[in-house]
């Protein structure tokens, strides 16, 4: 499969370190991703990095870029009117229910996957009971996607933000992610939860929801391995009886607890 | 007491306790309520009270040398707020702000220390559920350590 060409539309700073981009596809564009999928997005001359999609708009693809490496800076690096390769899209998707109440908690740029299950929520609100998005982050400048939120509450959503270390000017919340799962108004056994953060935080927080009666199977994460060819055949990210890119990235944590129980795995 | 008995017993944090456990506990129980920025104590100072909050959020806050004052951790309804109360020096190791307006069950901690003392199944009873939220507070701490949002090495 060859990367299929795309442009750069728009760039947007999002925090020190990630950026978001808006890309139109210059020749045939790729299959339209579903919420969770990811791409492999290709610096010409530099190399490939799985991607999540984070977003569509106009017929144009939006990702959010870290910038963590050789290839995802160049990535990131791009400005308006670059072109880049994608692959894809690629994996298991969220899998929104058509109803029951939401739970989606993101840890850092794990936002950038689930702000396509939060779009979907707000676009059919009245399908789900409560809809809960709990956003950690480092910092409040670490905070992906700050201009949405007033959206998304205002749309009914339970947005709750907290950060892992502020000053006296930041208003909102200080402490780990799982600390504003809190007295959420859900009905766990109605409830599914989607994931993304780093692995540590996916642990802590599958298990606080599990703890709080939410049915593993329901508790959706999603892995990050190294993902080479995105259809299940390098075996690069094999993970257990997995290979992440085709079986993942998002797994249900019924099947993920006991692969990441495993060191080294 | 019987405002205060009422209040205490629509704490979650003191959920199981016996009415005569919350009756002896009214005794040294009184509403409080903080508006937006109100200090309501400083690192160093003596550590007599300690609240169950209703509504609002309270910071727990200290100063860094070069970076001002930080935010360590913000609480919410239901949370309990102080523990220094119940161990010597009896002295507050962090300050605590109202982030907005907030209301509070504020129970005196000598008299409550006197109450477990004398009361040991009470006291068995409420130090358990100090633990449970001492270690709660420990755990996500360490997770904090860990700081897993930093850029990957």
């Amino acid at each position: 499969m060859t990367p299929l060409r795309y442009r750069v539309r728009r760039r947007l700073t999002e925090t020190a370190d990630t950026v978001t981009l808006v890309l139109d596809p210059v020749d045939e564009p790729i299959v339209a991703p579903l919420p969770g999928q990811f791409t492999m997005m290709y610096a010409f001359g530099v190399g490939e990095v799985p991607i999540s999609v984070s977003g569509h708009a106009d017929g144009g693809i939006v990702h959010t870029v870290r910038a963590v490496g050789a290839v995802s800076r160049a990535v990131a690096g791009a400005r308006t009117g670059d072109v880049l390769g994608i692959r894809g899209p690629f994996g298991t998707d969220w899998g929104v229910p058509p109803g029951g109440d939401l739970v989606v908690l993101a840890g850092g740029i794990g936002l950038a996957p689930l702000r396509p299950v939060i779009r979907q929520a707000v676009a059919r609100r009245a399908r789900f009971g409560t809809v809960a998005v709990l956003i950690g982050a480092r910092t409040p400048a670490d905070l992906l996607y700050p201009h949405e939120y007033a959206t998304w509450r205002a749309a009914g959503l339970d947005v709750r933000v907290t950060v892992d270390r502020a000053d006296m000017s930041w208003t909102g919340h200080v402490g780990v992610v799982t600390t504003v799962l809190g007295a959420l108004p859900v009905d766990p056994a109605a409830t599914t939860a989607f994931v993304c953060g780093p692995e540590v935080m996916m642990r802590f927080a599958a298990r606080a929801l599990v703890d709080r009666g939410v049915p593993p199977a329901a508790v959706r994460v999603s892995l990050e391995r190294n993902m080479r060819c995105g259809v299940g055949l390098c075996g690069h990210c094999q993970l257990g009886p997995l290979l992440v890119c085709r079986d993942g990235p998002v797994v249900g944590w019924d099947r993920a607890a006991p692969l990441l129980a495993v060191k080294e795995l | 007491m019987e405002a205060t008995y009422e209040l205490l017993s629509s704490q979650p944090f003191l959920a199981g306790l016996t009415p005569a456990q919350l009756d002896k506990l009214s005794y040294w129980t009184r509403k409080s309520t903080f508006h937006a920025g109100t200090r309501l104590f400083e690192e160093g100072q003596r550590a007599d009270r300690f609240w169950l909050l209703r509504e609002g959020h309270v910071t727990l806050d200290t100063h860094v040398p070069g970076q001002g004052t930080q935010i360590v951790e913000t609480l919410g309804p239901h949370a309990v707020l102080g523990w220094s109360w119940l161990f010597p020096p009896y002295r507050w190791h962090f300050s605590a702000s109202a982030v907005e307006t907030t209301l509070a069950v504020e129970l005196d901690g000598p008299g409550v220390r006197d109450l477990c003392a004398r009361d040991h199944e009470l006291g068995y009873e409420l130090m358990r559920r100090f633990v449970e939220v001492v270690v709660q507070r420990m755990q996500a701490t360490r997770v904090r350590l860990l700081d897993l949002y930093r850029m990957p090495s």
